[in-house]
């Protein structure tokens, strides 16, 4: 190595600042610098060196089934966002423009995988077989869950940011003990080697949790891939108060592989994720993907993206729309027809039908499953309250509950 | 019968939790062939490897965060944060992550995660190596508190709280962790239930309740009071987090005095929470107000003062004359 490593009296600034710059140039910049992208916004497929193998796996099958879960994604956040509208959830945490980082990288996962989101996941749900109206259960305010992760691999939603990260990795270690204990009691282990998935965005790239799941995960070559959504926003602060260079640039200072990729090519974002999931399941230790897509809808129902960004940007990334171009290249290549999205249409109508239908039917629970929950074991406070709140309730047996008229009442008013 | 100091009767129930539950780990900062940097953990690293006595990264966050992880995989972590106020990187994952993951998936997931504090002062160190953050995490509900105070405890309570299904922060009287007692090891039923109150000695005229730390302290007051003509019961708490609100209860009713004793402040510590609860379930048997003897309202002092900030026998013992002469 020598002494080329030490700066020399005539280091000079200003180159650095330069690299800083092109390199800051290329997070808002057009086109981003090394990015993957497989099928450009014209639905022409690109050739890349690595990632093209792994592109030439999607049968037609598979990706007439891409197009058609990230249809009824979108088709499913729009009703969500209508239900929120009408009073029916309390908030919604619309996806869309983010199908494609969805859909491509959820699909990509296997059923052995564990995957950790953030909350605004629904595509990634989707691909795990989570039925979505228990997704809704959060935002209409009758769980904090909602579902249970251990029946399809996909956890709960974590809302304070970033924190999952962490839990990701933890969880990683876990797979890399039970794979050495299966291995020792079973030499010809026939089970299938498992990863985990931690998802993030733009803004949670700044919580410290991001960077100490990455060092965790770096010193102990954790089978765990960090799939950061670059969307553009955290809310009203764009990524560029964020970060200064890519964000997939931050995986070297943790010594291991990231990769941008176009995250509104959903081809790429499969073959980018699958070929990390391998490296992660195989050995080779944690990965970061940073899928460069946006969001074009507002950050929640709450927020109003008028206030702070342009709708001229909006409208450049509703030309990259990951739909429309997926469409492009399924007609051209004539791997789908008028019948195949009419189809699409109709099951997204169906799926809009049964949320709409299951919200309302969704059960306000007990606040008594409430103290069930809060501890395994039994303990004496909790029993305590409950208690109370037993007697106190009991004082109110046979008044009107709360929204209830009290009989005669109405009519009583009405005549007055 | 075996005698050993705290600090050893924490490395034993920790090498007897690793023994009898396979899923058990250690995790934390220097606890690997340091042995941590009060020796808790000596040996264990050479006895069970390092994937059971896992060296980590500098981060309290990180090996919060990644033990929940490992919780949620199947596993069960102990957690070491080296000292009292280092928990507060990781006060987060602990609050927000840890505390209710149960609750939040409506019973799904549970996460057995133990977090050893090394906690108190006394020991004449810097800043933020001195702290009692106990009430922080009290009032955190989903959260189980307990807190040795002899070797016998220490041996039982550690591994009690690893096969607990509820996460458990257990903090360690620092300053006792050189203190000598009898542990039995062997007797099956030697461990007692860890979220119960121990009466360490009977008494009429007053009761002094004291955890961790300060239970040596209270019991030496007693004995000054004793030789006063007073009597004076001493209950060690031994879970702050639920608290036996019966033994209290019980021991105020015959008293009718209590002090309460902690290195916490006094304000919006767990003397007030005590009081408050004896006030409601044995206000007719007070003679007077329970007093509360803790830390002053100020940032832990530097350590040529903190004799004058810890509660010491004669501060008890004043309180315990204001509650007489009441």
């Amino acid at each position: 190595m020598g002494t080329t490593q030490l700066p020399s009296t005539e280091f000079d600034g200003t180159a650095v600042d330069d690299q800083l710059e092109a390199e800051a140039e290329a997070v808002m910049g057009e086109p981003p610098a090394q990015m993957v992208q497989l099928l450009g916004p014209d639905g022409k497929l690109v050739n890349d060196p690595v990632y093209s193998e792994y592109a030439e796996k999607l049968d037609p099958d598979k990706l007439r089934g891409l197009y058609a879960d990230m249809a009824r994604i979108r088709r499913f956040d729009v009703e969500a966002t209508a239900l929120q509208r009408q009073g029916q959830l309390a908030l919604w945490v619309p996806l869309t423009g983010q199908e494609a980082a969805q859909i491509g990288s959820g699909r990509a996962s296997q059923p052995q995988d564990y995957i950790f989101p953030t909350y605004r996941e629904h595509g990634v749900a989707l691909t795990r077989n989570v039925d979505l109206a228990e997704l809704l259960r959060q935002f209409r305010g009758v769980s904090n869950g909602g579902w249970n992760p251990k029946d399809t691999n996909f956890h709960l939603y974590t809302l304070v940011l970033a924190a999952q990260t962490l839990h990701a990795v933890g969880y990683a270690m876990g797979i890399q003990r039970d794979q050495k204990l299966a291995a020792a009691s079973d030499p010809v282990c026939t089970e299938p080697p498992a990863a985990v998935m931690a998802y993030y965005g733009d803004g949670a790239s700044s919580e410290g949790d991001v960077h100490e799941s990455m060092v965790f995960a770096s010193s102990f070559n954790a089978p765990v891939v960090f799939f950061c959504q670059n969307n553009h926003w955290a809310i009203s602060v764009p990524s560029t108060v964020q970060t200064r260079i890519p964000l997939s640039n931050r995986a070297k200072g943790y010594g291991f592989p990231g990769v941008r990729v176009d995250g509104n090519d959903v081809i790429a974002v499969h073959a980018v994720t699958e070929w990390a999931l391998d490296h992660a399941r195989q050995g080779k230790g944690p990965v970061l993907i940073e899928a460069f897509t946006y969001r074009v809808g507002a950050h929640t129902t709450a927020d109003d993206p008028t206030k702070y960004r342009q709708s001229a940007e909006e409208d450049s990334w509703r030309a990259k729309d990951p739909l429309a171009r997926l469409e492009k290249y399924l007609r051209s290549e004539g791997i789908a027809d008028d019948v195949f999205f009419a189809k699409v249409k109709a099951d997204g109508d169906e799926l809009a039908a049964y949320v709409r239908r299951t919200t309302h039917d969704l059960e306000t629970p007990d606040i008594r499953t409430a103290f069930a929950n809060t501890y395994v074991e039994a303990h004496p406070l909790v029993a305590e309250e409950l208690a109370w709140f037993e007697e106190y309730s009991a004082g109110f047996a046979g008044e009107p509950q709360a929204g209830e008229t009290p009989a005669g009442q109405a009519i009583t008013e009405a005549g007055n | 019968m075996t005698t050993m100091t705290i600090a050893k009767a924490i490395n034993e129930g920790l090498r007897a939790a690793l023994t009898n539950n396979p899923k058990s780990l250690l995790m934390g900062e220097d606890i690997g062939p340091l042995g941590g940097v009060y020796r808790v953990t000596d040996g264990l690293i050479a006895e069970f490897g390092p994937d059971r006595v896992v060296d980590t990264p500098l981060a309290e966050s990180g090996i919060i965060g990644t033990a929940i992880g490992l919780a949620l995989r199947g596993y069960s972590p102990v957690c070491e944060i080296q000292f009292d106020g280092f928990v507060f990187p990781g006060f987060n994952q602990i609050t927000t992550q840890l505390a209710k993951m149960h609750a939040r998936s409506n019973g799904n997931l549970t996460v057995p995660v133990v977090i050893r504090i090394p906690y108190g002062g006394g020991i004449g160190s810097v800043e933020h190596h001195s702290e009692s953050p106990e009430a922080l995490f009290a009032h955190t509900a989903g959260l189980r508190i307990i807190t040795p105070s002899n070797p016998h405890d220490a041996y039982w309570m550690i591994q009690q709280a690893v096969e607990c299904q509820d996460p458990v922060i257990v903090f360690e009287p620092k300053r006792r962790y050189w203190l000598k007692g009898d542990v039995d090891v062997e007797t099956a039923g030697a461990a007692e239930d860890p979220f119960k109150a121990h009466v360490l000695r009977e008494g009429a005229d007053a009761t002094i309740v004291a955890y961790g730390p300060l239970v040596p302290v209270a019991l030496a007051a007693a004995n000054a009071a004793a030789e006063d003509g007073r009597s004076v019961e001493v209950i060690d708490l031994r879970s702050i987090s639920p608290i036996d609100f019966d033994t209290v209860t019980d021991s105020v009713n015959k008293t009718g005095r209590l002090i309460v004793a902690h290195e916490a402040p006094t304000f919006g510590g767990l003397g007030g929470e005590i009081a408050a609860r004896i006030s409601e379930r044995a206000f007719l048997s007070l003679e007077a107000p329970v007093i509360r003897v803790g830390g002053f309202h100020m940032p832990y002092p530097v350590a040529k003062v903190e004799e004058d900030y810890l509660p010491d026998i004669d501060r008890i013992l004043e309180a315990l004359d204001r509650a007489l002469a009441y």
